[in-house]
């Protein structure tokens, strides 16, 4: 079905794009990333000073394109060329870039632009060019204050992704996660949330209890969340921009491995109670809650697929954990893994077609994505540890954590954030500012 | 060529030997030291244990991925249950725990279940259930912070603790 589709989009579109214009594609590991030139973005001599006073940024202009270069380079898909090569000063590209200097350098793009400072906002307007057809693929402009200078550099990022893979990007976004520090015996865990490149760190709980699992809700700005409070481990409920937080529930046990529904007004998670543990939801805005699955084993770590319609969890009724499936009234309860070892953690992707999952097989842990009948499993990373995946909105990328084996002594104890490609390529370690686990993507903030 | 080869081969063959042999010595020391402390992979030995009263241990450990008590940890249970009749004031909670090599939200379960098999066990030995509470901590907090069977195994634990 996919493929078909897929050809069709091509045959319809393959003239067009003969005409113009590159094009990147991200469905298989991309070993040739595009060149491409990120001009810094120009700007004059008064707004400069005017951020330089605000923002206390010498210019502003070149931090912008630099967070566009750091997104882009990271997502493996691009290889931003090296500024000293460039030819054409910044404010002269942008009104008309000379094409031949870009091909000499073997840029198959070129993103340039402007700010300026007006009415006390920052307006900036960039353009994407596509050098070898000579010609603009995009041009967008837009204002808002100083303080959100990073944020425009990840919608700039965005927008060139989009143009140029088909798929929407996923710059504009944040991380919560778990901040941890200490001996591993008695590791202090504080909620933190950072940009997705690593800007912008706040910790959000002061370390006083422990807290585990935060996930984000996909259409607003609430996390839900384990907290160990007053020793008694409860879902919670953060709302990150007004700090208020609340227990989830009344429930005669410990709650555990929640998620939001995709509309963000329920919340599945687990109850363990008497040692065996069930998958509850709760609805957020009249706190119904419904029991959905009903055995004597242990049923966890439940995902919604995108539609709502369907849940996928982990059991261990066959004996072991196993991924299961089922629809979300907790009728037709389906075992979709049957590899060598034992699997958990499923997340649905937010495209639909795939369940990542961990996989720990003859002492090793991997992470791996099916589809979701179980079939054509990918394994995409093997470590000594490592659990948690977290899709990226667009469904390209997943982050997990990772932890290392300490040596003889119990030393050496570490737990890192880690990205990888849908594809199993561009593995990459995600700087945080303490150690770090349990990583959850957050939406596109814009739009 | 395919003399050469087989040379080859025998050489490979050869260094694997040697590299067996040197592992297996090794091994045998490491079980060796291991096996005083360890039963299956259940752990017997005393050195995380605390005791809640004379003869009183305040733990009982696990196989992987296991939730049945064994025999010595069913003595220990007897023993705590023994104890609590004798201290009817005293209420306790029990903290299960799990090893690291499981995912977390799997392992917070798993010690809620070991934790409620030890409950079960006291309260067939006459301690009612309002005096006993169960937490679990998955792998949250463990005794040993090492990467081997012998650190796993202290650390798949249900641990009683005097709650007042």
């Amino acid at each position: 079905m996919k493929k078909n589709f897929l050809i069709l989009f091509l045959i319809t579109f393959f003239p067009l794009k003969v005409l113009a214009l590159i094009e990147v594609d991200i469905t298989r590991g991309n070993l040739n990333p595009l060149p491409l030139a990120v001009s810094p973005l120009s700007i004059d001599d008064k707004s400069k000073k005017s951020f330089e006073k605000i923002l206390r940024k010498e210019n502003i202009g070149s931090e912008i394109s630099t967070i566009v270069e750091n997104n882009l380079k990271t997502s493996g898909l691009f290889n931003p060329l090296s500024k000293e090569a460039f030819l054409q000063a910044p404010d002269i590209a942008n009104l008309k870039p000379r094409f031949e200097d870009w091909n000499l350098i073997k840029a198959q793009a070129l993103i340039t632009g402007k700010v300026t400072y007006v009415d006390e906002k920052l307006r900036v307007e960039f353009r994407l060019w596509d050098i070898l057809a000579a010609k603009e693929m995009m041009a967008l402009a837009f204002t808002t204050v100083p303080s959100n200078w990073r944020r425009v550099g990840h919608i700039i990022s965005d927008k060139v992704y989009e143009r140029l893979t088909g798929e929407k990007g996923y710059f504009d976004t944040r991380i919560i996660y778990v901040a941890e520090e200490g001996p591993k015996t008695q590791r202090k865990k504080r909620l933190a949330i950072m940009d997705q490149d690593g800007a912008n760190n706040k910790f959000l709980t002061l370390g006083n209890e422990l807290v585990l699992t935060p996930r984000f809700n996909p259409t607003s700005q609430m996390v839900t969340y384990l907290s160990y409070f007053k020793n008694l481990p409860r879902v919670y409920l953060l709302d990150i921009e007004t700090g208020t937080q609340e227990v989830v529930g009344d429930f005669p046990g410990m709650t555990f491995a929640p998620r939001f529904s995709p509309d963000g007004k329920k919340i599945i998670m687990s109850l363990a109670k008497d040692g065996k543990s069930d998958i509850y939801t709760m609805d957020l805005e009249n706190r119904l809650v419904e029991k959905i699955t009903n055995h004597p084993s242990i049923d966890t770590s439940p995902s919604y697929s995108p539609n709502g319609k369907f849940i996928a969890f982990n059991s261990d009724r066959s004996g072991y954990q196993q991924i299961y499936i089922m629809k979300s009234d907790g009728s037709n309860v389906k075992r979709i893994s049957f590899g060598n070892g034992i699997y958990g953690t499923p997340v649905w992707s937010p495209r639909g077609d795939l369940i990542a999952f961990t996989k720990l097989h003859k002492g090793k842990f991997y992470i791996g994505v099916m589809r979701t009948d179980g079939k054509g499993e990918r394994l995409l990373t093997e470590n000594y540890y490592q659990e948690a995946p977290s899709w990226s909105p667009n469904g390209r990328v997943l982050i997990f954590y990772r932890e290392t084996k300490t040596n003889a002594k119990g030393e050496g104890f570490s737990a890192k954030l880690w990205s990888i490609d849908l594809t199993g390529y561009n593995e990459r370690l995600v700087e945080t500012q303490t150690d770090a686990s349990d990583p959850s993507w957050s939406s596109l903030l814009s739009n | 060529m395919i003399l050469s080869k087989i040379y080859k081969n025998t050489l490979l063959i050869l260094a694997a030997c040697l590299v067996l042999t040197a592992c297996a010595t090794k091994k045998e020391v490491a079980i060796d030291k291991i096996q005083g402390q360890m039963q299956g992979d259940v752990y017997t030995g005393t050195d995380s244990v605390e005791y809640l009263a004379d003869g009183v241990p305040d733990r009982v450990f696990f196989a992987t991925n296991e939730t049945i008590l064994t025999t010595a940890s069913r003595e220990t249970l007897r023993a705590q249950a023994a104890w609590l009749r004798k201290n009817s004031s005293i209420n306790v909670v029990l903290e299960g725990h799990a090893d690291e090599r499981g995912t977390r939200e799997y392992n917070l379960a798993l010690g809620e279940r070991r934790a409620n098999s030890a409950k079960d066990y006291l309260m067939t030995y006459g301690i009612s259930s309002d005096r006993i509470s169960v937490l679990s901590y998955g792998k949250e907090r463990p005794v040993d912070a090492g990467s081997n069977p012998l650190a796993w195994s202290k650390n798949r634990r249900s641990v009683t603790v005097k709650a007042n």
